[in-house]
Parts: structure tokens; C-alpha cells; sequence
């Protein structure tokens, strides 16, 4: 301990001569920080100064070269060749090479409690063509693969680091990103310092970066306002006004890629066919069309949200158009529900102690039971109704999800039959096979029809989940911050960022 | 320690006197009307609320106070006053439930532990120990998750969390008392053990019980306000002090009031009871003069 | 007093015993299963299978227990599973965080309360009398999270005169560690200070009226010296050994004041991983602390036997 105390004591004195920290608020701490293990949202937050990828994504969500340079499918969409960046180190200075892409996509792949799997789960082998060029062998056209290789799957750490850390490695990671790692205490902080070997080095205007974990939003902001930080994630929605009018800060906003909705059992278990949400169409529709989603947004939400109804927001481009956003109508819901036979139907509703959670609860059980529903609001810890909901012991739950660049990230796990994050247990044959074909469609257009005919079946017919609303990423940052890029995937890019 | 005397020429029974010297002291007047406040407004609280606690409107979230909502609305356009005064329920509840729990699991044992002596009290002792040592609040919040979060369930777990106090508290005043020479008086005579324990030894235990239970009230309040601060406890919409507060410290800046309110509820109810449990120590205890 | 001595040491090690099965056993009241939850959002089945066996979930509780009680003697607490971190190193990282809160709390206590105390006592049933009582109640009577907020609100946002949270090592930085450090010692130290004023205004009480007080005023001292020299000294007798134990329930206290200062304490730590179900650090952490709790009160039921004679023999 007192090694790590002097360590940084030095390394503090160094880098005061040298050059500027920039503090970041997490809204968590992170997990473990191997991108082959890691499991949660703000992880790779840090990951995002600490690992470079494959690719990136812009602001408009297209992909774009980072370790990569550029890609090209085989005619079967069985093979992607990837050219890769000249001149790139690890942090302990091991030459990035296809020979490290070939072991870090095995590493993935292989590795006991490796997080990956699934989202490569098609890639059969990897061949290393020359140094500077790799196959990805796949066993069937994958189409989100390249967006997969934005994110964790496609970060690359050094072989050798890792071979010699085996699964400690998360402990002391070794990447090629812009930063390299200094040190961790957990729930306190998290140190990276500049890499000097970096290959975009002109983009780096910082010496160290530090990430500081704090809960509590509301103390968060506080930390910011008081200038302790200089950035903090995922502000209050309520805060907004005051943070505006405050000529010393800046707010960021983008839609998210995720969502917020409400999971109904239609199947995952018995309890499915107790209640008339579960086992009528009829009434899922009917319950849909009792909530007035604006509303929702302004009151639970603080107009911070976009509405939408279905698994990608409608600004996207992936937006089925053929299956547009209902407007509240209490008159054709209470039709339904007496169609249905259930004019009164009762619902407990699953809600996580998150505030937001709750007050999104709330607002629903209001606003149904001006059509005749009798929404009851059980409020589980969120640990708890995971594993409720793993189990099928609810009948509504009140989720959210963080969202992936590919909309295929939003719909495979969800509604696909028996997908782990399938919750509502909802198990189609025919939508089955479309979502299958959507994964491996050849081109834009293709898919684009495809999701068209899934949303028709799933947000027009089934309603498994009631989507809500698309979440704003609100940022706050010191006005003498510049170069924050606006990315609905809710990183923290650090490339660009200076502090004047 | 108050001494139980059997002697019938007694002038004042030892209640009677207790009563005479708390109402001598003011703090604890103050305190037992504060309580005493407070337990009206939480009987009568259909009626001296004027609005339903858990009605929304979605015109009136956060507004300041004013002539229709005297302690401001929240941020879903409830009335502030109403949920206050609903809410004394919850806390007051929530204050004499989980202590109640608590005596009720605790002076049993601890008599039994005290009086039976040997290998019983080693156990119990042991046990109790065991349960002292653990943080009071890391109990509760085990044993609130384990529960699922509602009033009821934070209510149990605080009252088991605060059981080995009592134990600990009841045994202490049982040894105490069981040298005393009327008890030994009362073995000679041939009364049955629990004859003796009920009717010499039990008296002796009440007086320290009621201030110990009387300030437990006060921190069980405490308890269930931080327990809503985790998530657990009191479950929105219903109203607690608690939860109410724990909401409300994300809207400090914007709306101070919902804060405000309830925050001085809680302050005002655990003092009294604070104060109360310290007026009743000075009364029963008859080395303060 | 050797024999008492060495009864005492003979309850330690049941004692400690039944804290470890308490211990272990209230994990297992958590519901549903840690693997799950440990998986994070994705849920990958490999993932979950990895973690269960990686916890022994397929073994049977008392399987399990001893898994656990043995690492625990041979030094090893177990490892976190959300961070991948060995307890025992957790454990010694975070642990010289919350004595100093705990430490800096119970001088802060010490000073508010003994002096409200003596005051109290010294004037008694006089507006100091009430005034003192009050003063020192506030503390027990505000919940602790909301007294933070609005000291960080007032402190930290609006005067600026204090950092809204964190920490700093006091290697690293004495001044920054100290202004990080008040607030939540002032919190955590308040409610303590009322208990520690109630006992020390006691205490005072018994010993103005004693004997040798009516001597030492009759032999014509000055009232402060009666007061300073002989009565306090008498009187803080128990109330050291009540601080002895305070300093144990200090640590447990800790947990919601870290959670709303950001002090990566114990405290934190434990709360966060109950609500992860990081069942190792749990067990860890609320041994050590219970460990520390039951050394505390022994040491203060010996020092308390050393200072009262009528316990002796």
C-alpha cells in the first residue's frame, strides 16, 4: 500500500510540473476493467481513454477507422478482411499486429467468464494474412458484427500482457488507447496517464485523466459546480434548468440508442396466463393506448426524453415507419378491454427503487386507470427483480436498456425465442425467422425491410414490451471544456477534448 | 434504580412519584407534547388533510407554497401538507412497531437469560454478543433486501436488528436485581421461580425498558429514513417522512420545500421523543434529583 | 483478575464463531441468485455459469460455509467478484480510510458532547441546562444522509469553502484530506455526541453530589478547580470506557455518511455490495468489523474493571 501511496505521490509530483488532469464523475464504478470480462455500461466509459477498438463510431452512429483501417466482405459475407493502422504500440510497447487481432478475438472467444461470446458468437477463426491484414472466418453472415467490433469485442490488449496476467489482467490492463493505466481504488478513483507512443497522439491534450465514481447525482453535480470536476455523465434531468442559466457550464444532449419500456409476461413462466395483460393482445394494446407517452416524459422525465415506440428511437434511420407512434385514445382502449371481456383488469407492476423507475411507475398507474386499469406498483430492489424477472415470477416490469450501435443489439436478446434477456418469454416461429434473417441480411435495404415486418408483429400485434421513451445523455461540463463529441452510444471520447 | 418496596405504607406509589418529577422537568413536557401532537395528527389524518396524498396532477408539480398547497406540491403535482401529515402515520408506526418487536422478542429472553443463569445465558449471551457486533444499519439493510422493500418488512427488520439491546438491557437489570434481599426473602418463602420473576424482578426491569424503548423510538425513525434513502422502506406513492426526503434531496435547489417539511417532522418527532426518553430516565432514576 | 481475564478471552472464540455463521447466513437470506446479478446487463448463460461455480453455488450451504471459514483462517477473505480484487486487499485499502473518519468523528463527539455534558450538569435545570441538551440531541435527532446534503449544499456548492466529496490521502495532501474529511465527521461525530453527553451530564451529576466534592468545596476551592479537577476526572471514567465501545459502533455508523460524502470506506463498500450481492466482500468486511467491535469491548470491559474496584475479586 504504501508502494502505491509513493508511486502516486511521485507520479503526482511529476505530472504537476508537467502537463493538465482532466476529472470525470461516473455515475457507478465500474466492474472489472478487461474488456474480455467486462459486464456493465460505465466500464467502458474509462475503456474509452483506456483500449482503443477495431472501429468507432461518429456522431451519426457510421462506423469509422480506428486500430482498422478500412474493411471489406467476401462475396458470401462469410470472410471480413480488416487492413490494419501502421505504427500502433501497446502500452508496454508490443507491436498492435493481426497476430494480436487473431489472439484478442480468440482471447474472446475462449476465456473462462469471458462476456463476449454471444456478440461473436458466428466467428468460427481468424487468419492472419500478413501483418498488417486479418480474416475474420465466419460461419453464417453476420450483419452487426462490425458493429460489435466498436465496442468491447473489438478492443484489442497486449498478448503478451495478457498471456502473463491470465485472468488478473484486469487489475493492471494493457491496451492501445490513448492512455494507459496508472492506478485503481476502487469506489474512489481510477488514474490513466497520456501514452506517449499513441498513434494519434495531436488528438491528446491531456496528461492524465482521473475517473471518479459518485452515486448520487445530486452530489455529483454538487462536485462539478464546485469545480472538483470538470465533467460529469448522466446529470438529473431536473438539474437542466438551473445548469443552463449557469454561464460557467455547458450541457451536452444527445438521444440515446436504448430505451425505457415496460416488459409484460407473455409467457416466461404460469404466471403469464393469471392476468389478462398477459394472455390478451387485446389488452396490451388497450394498456398501450392509456398512456399519453408525452406525458410521461414531461412529468416523470423533465421533458428529457424522446418518445418512441419501438426498440430504436424515431429519429433513427432504422426507425420501422410502417408501424407509427399511437396517440393516447382512452375511448378505443376501454373498447378493447370490454372486447377482451376484462373491462377492470388488475396489473402489479414490477418497478426497480431507481428514482426514475418510480416515477415512471407512477405516472403509468395514473394514466391507466383513467381507462379502467388497476395498476398496483411493486417496488423491488433491482437485483431482485432481475432474478424475478429471470424467473417469469412478475407480470409487468418497468425496464431499461442501455442500448448498441447495431439495432439488432435492441431486438435479437429481447424478443427472440428463449434469448437470455427475453424476459417477456415472447416466442414466435415466424418473427423468429425474420429476426434471424435481419442478422444476416446482406444489405441496408434488406434488413430495413425485415425490421419493418418485425415491427409489425411485435410492436403492432404482440406488444411483448411497451416502449416508452428514448432517454437524453445529459453531460455537464465546465464552459472552459471543448472538443466533447456528442454520440448517442453515451461514451466519453477523450480524443479532441481540451481544457482552456 | 427504582426500588419495588412492598410496604403497604407507602404514601406515593413510585409511579406516582416518577410522574410528579417528569412533569417537574420542562424538556420532557415539551417532548411528551410534541409526541402527543403528533399522534393526534396521525389519527385524524383523513380529516385534517386537505388533499389525497396520493393524488397527482400533473399541472402543479413543484409548486411553491402557497394558498392551495400550504407546504407546496412535489414532483409529481401531490400536495406536500397532506403527504406530511398522512405520513406521520408511517413514522410513528414505523417508530413503535419496530420497538415493540424489539421488546417483545427481547425481554423474554433476556429474563430468561438473567434469571435461568448457566448455560442458557452463556448461549444467549454469546449470541446476542454475536448480533451486537454486527453494524446495526448493515442488519437492517440485509434483512430489508432480504424482505423486499416495504414499511412492514424495514419495520421487522429494525425491530430484529434492535432485539439484542433489549436482551442485553433486561439481563443486566435482572442480575442486578435477582441479589436484592427482598428476592432472596421471597426464595426463602418458597415462591415459585416465576412467581418471583413476574412479581419482584419484572418491576424492577420496566423502568430502565420504557427509556431505553422510549429513545429506540426516536432512532427507529432515524432507521426507517435511512433505509428509504437506500430504496428500501416506505415504497412510493405511499408517504413516509423517509421516503419523502429521499426524493426530495434531488430537488434541493428547485424545490426546497419538498425537503424542508419533512425533514423538520422527523426532527421534531425524534427529538421529542429524545427528550421524553430523557425526562423518563431523570424521573425513574432516583440518583438524579 | 487473571481468571477474568482469561474468561473473557474463552467468549471471544465462540463469539466470533457465531458472527461468522451470522455472517455468512444473512448472505444467504438475500434472495435470488448473485450470479445473475454479477452478470451484469447482458446475461450471458456462460457467464452465469462461470460466476455460480466460481461461488459454489452448487454446493450446499454448510459446503460453502466452510469454503469460506477455512480461507478466512488461513488469511484469504475471499475475492470480489464485481472487481476482481482480493477482500483482503479492499479490506486494508479502505479500512485506514474509516478509522480516520471514525477517529476524527469521535474527537469531534468528545468535544461537543463532553462539553455539553459538563455544562449541562454544572447548570443544571437552567436555560444552559436546556440549551446544552438540545444543542446535543439535534444530532441524534436529523438523519445523517439529509444533514450531509445540506451541508454539502451549503458548504461546498454555495461558499465554496470545503470540496463537495471525495477524498484525498493525507500523505498525499493533509490540507485537502482534513477539508474532504470535516463534513462527514461532523455528521457521523453528531449523533454520537448526544450519547456521550447524556453519560458525561450523568456521571457529573453522581459526582458533584459525592462526598469528596462537598469536601473539596468545603476546604474553600475554587468551583472551577472543584469542577476541572476532581469532579470531571471521576466522571470521565465511564465515559471513556463508553467511548472505547462508541468507536465500534462509529464504524458501523459510517455506512450511509460515506455513501452520501463519497468516502471510500468501509462503510461504502459494504452497502455497495450488498446491493450487488458481492457476497465475499460482505462476509469480509462485516467480519473484520464485528472482529474489531468485540476486541473494543473487551479492551473497554477491562479498562473499566481495572478503574472500578468493586469488580475486582
Amino acid at each position: 500500500m504504501m508502494r502505491l501511496w509513493l508511486a502516486f505521490a511521485l507520479s503526482v509530483a511529476a505530472s504537476a510540473a508537467a502537463g493538465q488532469t482532466l476529472r470525470i464523475g461516473l455515475a457507478e464504478d465500474p466492474d472489472i476493467l478487461d474488456p474480455t470480462l467486462a459486464r456493465t455500461f460505465v466500464g467502458r466509459i474509462v475503456f474509452a481513454g483506456l483500449c482503443d477498438k477495431l472501429f468507432d463510431l461518429d456522431e451519426r452512429l457510421n462506423i469509422v477507422p480506428m486500430l482498422a483501417t478500412s474493411y471489406s466482405w467476401s462475396a458470401d459475407h462469410k470472410a471480413l478482411t480488416l487492413k490494419l493502422r501502421q505504427g500502433v504500440t501497446f502500452h508496454d510497447g508490443e507491436k498492435f499486429d493481426a497476430a494480436a487481432v487473431k489472439y484478442n478475438i480468440e482471447r474472446h472467444k475462449t476465456m473462462p467468464g469471458s462476456n463476449r461470446r454471444g456478440e461473436l458468437a458466428p466467428v468460427e477463426s481468424v487468419d492472419v494474412v500478413d501483418p498488417l491484414t486479418a480474416r475474420l472466418n465466419l460461419s453464417a453472415p453476420f450483419a452487426p458484427l462490425l458493429a460489435q467490433l466498436t465496442d468491447r469485442a473489438g478492443m484489442m490488449v497486449s498478448p503478451k500482457a495478457a498471456k502473463a496476467a491470465g485472468e488478473k489482467f484486469g487489475a493492471q490492463p494493457v491496451c492501445s488507447g490513448p492512455f494507459r493505466f496508472v492506478e485503481r481504488i476502487a469506489q474512489d478513483r481510477i488514474v490513466l496517464e497520456r501514452y506517449p507512443g499513441y498513434w494519434n497522439k495531436a488528438a491528446v491534450h491531456f496528461d492524465r485523466i482521473v475517473y471518479l465514481p459518485i452515486v448520487d447525482a445530486t452530489v455529483r453535480l454538487a462536485n462539478l459546480r464546485a469545480g472538483q470536476l470538470d465533467f460529469i455523465e448522466r446529470m438529473a434531468a431536473s438539474d437542466v434548468p438551473s445548469m443552463k442559466s449557469d454561464a460557467r457550464f455547458k450541457i451536452a444532449k444527445v438521444v440515446e440508442i436504448g430505451y425505457q419500456g415496460i416488459t409484460i409476461n407473455v409467457g416466461k413462466s404460469d404466471e403469464a396466463k393469471k392476468t389478462a395483460l398477459g394472455r390478451d393482445a387485446r389488452v396490451r394494446e388497450a394498456f398501450e393506448l392509456s398512456l399519453d407517452r408525452q406525458g410521461i416524459v414531461d412529468v416523470a422525465m423533465d421533458g428529457e426524453a424522446q418518445v418512441g415506440n419501438q426498440w430504436v428511437a424515431p429519429t433513427s434511420s432504422w426507425y420501422a415507419k410502417n408501424v407509427p407512434m399511437p396517440k393516447r385514445d382512452l375511448a378505443k382502449a376501454k373498447q378493447l378491454l370490454a372486447a377482451a371481456g376484462a373491462p377492470n383488469p388488475t396489473l402489479t407492476l414490477m418497478t426497480p427503487t431507481t428514482s426514475d423507475a418510480q416515477k415512471i411507475a407512477q405516472v403509468v398507474q395514473a394514466m391507466a386507470k383513467e381507462a379502467g386499469f388497476e395498476v398496483k406498483i411493486q417496488s423491488t430492489e433491482f437485483a431482485t427483480s432481475l432474478n424475478l424477472a429471470d424467473k417469469g415470477q412478475f407480470e409487468a416490469y418497468v425496464l431499461a436498456w442501455s442500448g448498441r450501435a447495431d439495432p439488432d443489439g435492441n431486438l435479437f436478446s429481447f424478443h427472440a425465442c428463449k434469448q437470455p434477456l427475453n424476459y417477456a418469454g415472447y416466442c414466435d416461429a415466424h418473427t423468429d425467422e425474420l429476426i434471424k434473417a435481419s442478422r444476416s441480411a446482406a444489405s441496408t435495404a434488406e434488413r430495413q425491410k425485415l425490421f419493418e415486418q418485425i415491427a409489425a408483429e411485435v410492436v403492432g400485434k404482440a406488444r411483448p414490451i411497451v416502449y416508452l421513451f428514448h432517454r437524453h445523455w445529459l453531460w455537464a461540463h465546465t464552459a472552459k471544456l471543448s472538443g466533447f463529441r456528442v454520440v448517442p452510444d453515451g461514451m466519453v471520447r477523450v480524443q479532441g477534448l481540451k481544457l482552456n | 434504580m427504582a426500588a419495588v418496596l412492598v410496604s403497604e405504607f407507602q404514601e406515593e406509589t413510585p409511579a406516582r412519584r416518577a410522574l410528579r418529577r417528569l412533569i417537574r422537568r420542562r424538556g420532557a413536557l415539551f417532548g411528551l407534547g410534541i409526541v402527543a401532537f403528533f399522534i393526534f395528527v396521525a389519527l385524524l389524518a383523513p380529516w385534517l388533510a386537505p388533499y389525497d396524498p396520493l393524488a397527482t396532477s400533473w399541472s402543479a408539480v413543484r409548486k411553491a407554497p402557497s394558498a392551495l398547497y400550504l407546504f407546496g406540491s412535489d414532483e409529481i403535482g401531490r400536495d406536500v401538507l397532506s403527504r406530511v401529515i398522512w405520513g406521520t402515520r408511517a413514522s410513528l408506526l414505523a417508530g413503535v412497531v419496530s420497538v415493540s418487536i424489539a421488546l417483545s422478542l427481547g425481554l423474554p429472553v433476556g429474563l430468561l437469560a438473567g434469571y435461568r443463569g448457566g448455560w442458557t445465558d452463556a448461549l444467549i449471551s454469546r449470541a446476542t454478543d454475536a448480533m451486537l457486533a454486527c453494524p446495526f444499519l448493515i442488519l437492517a439493510i440485509a434483512l430489508a433486501a432480504f424482505l423486499g422493500p416495504s414499511l412492514s418488512n424495514a419495520m421487522i427488520a429494525i425491530g430484529i436488528s434492535a432485539t439484542p439491546i433489549f436482551i442485553r438491557l433486561t439481563r443486566a437489570q435482572v442480575l442486578a436485581a435477582k441479589v436484592e434481599d427482598y428476592v432472596e426473602a421471597a426464595r426463602a418463602l418458597g415462591n415459585p421461580p416465576l412467581r418471583i420473576a413476574l412479581r419482584h424482578i419484572l418491576p424492577n426491569v420496566v423502568p430502565p425498558l420504557i427509556v431505553q424503548a422510549t429513545l429506540a423510538i426516536a432512532a427507529a425513525v432515524i432507521a426507517e429514513a435511512s433505509l428509504s434513502f437506500l430504496g428500501l422502506g416506505q415504497q412510493p406513492p405511499a408517504p413516509s417522512w423517509g421516503s419523502m426526503l429521499n426524493t426530495a434531496k434531488n430537488y434541493v435547489d428547485q424545490a426546497p420545500w419538498m425537503a424542508f417539511w419533512p425533514g423538520l417532522s422527523i426532527f421534531l418527532l425524534v427529538l421529542s421523543f429524545n427528550m421524553l426518553g430523557d425526562g423518563l430516565r431523570d424521573a425513574l432514576d432516583p440518583r438524579h434529583r | 483478575m487473571a481468571r477474568y481475564l482469561l474468561r473473557r478471552l474463552a467468549a471471544l472464540v465462540p463469539t466470533l464463531i457465531l458472527v461468522s455463521m451470522l455472517v455468512f447466513g444473512l448472505q444467504q437470506l438475500l434472495p435470488g441468485d448473485p450470479a445473475t446479478i454479477l452478470a451484469g446487463e447482458d446475461q450471458d448463460p456462460n457467464v452465469v455459469a462461470y460466476l455460480r461455480q466460481k461461488l459454489h453455488l452448487d454446493q450446499p450451504l454448510p459446503v460453502r460455509y466452510l469454503y469460506w471459514a477455512g480461507g478466512v483462517l488461513r488469511g484469504d477473505l475471499g475475492e470480489s467478484l464485481r472487481v476482481q480484487k482480493p477482500v483482503t486487499e479492499l479490506v486494508l485499502e479502505k479500512l485506514p480510510v474509516t478509522v480516520q473518519l471514525a477517529s476524527m468523528a469521535m474527537l469531534i463527539a468528545i468535544v461537543i458532547g463532553v462539553t455539553a455534558g459538563v455544562v449541562s450538569a454544572v447548570k443544571k435545570d437552567t436555560a444552559w441546562d436546556y440549551a446544552a441538551n438540545v444543542f446535543a440531541l439535534w444530532g441524534l435527532s436529523t438523519p445523517n444522509f439529509w444533514l450531509g446534503i445540506l451541508l454539502i449544499l451549503l458548504f461546498a456548492v454555495r461558499l465554496g469553502w470545503l470540496p463537495a466529496s471525495g477524498y484525498v490521502s493525507p500523505f498525499e495532501d493533509l490540507k485537502g484530506n482534513l477539508a474532504a474529511m470535516i463534513m462527514p465527521a461532523f455528521v457521523l461525530g453528531n449523533a454520537f455526541a448526544a450519547v456521550l453527553m447524556r453519560h458525561t451530564r450523568s456521571a457529573m451529576l453522581q459526582v458533584l453530589s459525592a462526598d469528596y466534592v462537598r469536601t473539596a468545596r468545603a476546604k474553600g476551592l475554587s468551583e472551577r478547580v472543584v469542577i476541572l479537577k476532581h469532579a470531571l476526572r471521576n466522571a470521565l471514567v465511564p465515559v471513556i470506557t463508553l467511548g472505547a465501545l462508541g468507536f465500534g459502533e462509529l464504524l458501523g455508523g459510517t455506512v450511509l455518511t460515506e455513501s452520501v460524502f463519497t468516502i471510500p470506506g468501509f462503510g461504502k463498500l459494504v452497502v455497495d455490495a450488498v446491493f450487488n450481492r458481492d457476497y465475499q466482500v460482505v462476509q469480509g468486511v462485516v467480519l473484520v468489523t464485528a472482529s474489531a467491535y468485540i476486541l473494543l469491548n473487551l479492551l473497554a470491559d477491562l479498562a473499566y474493571f481495572f478503574v472500578n474496584p468493586r469488580m475486582r475479586g
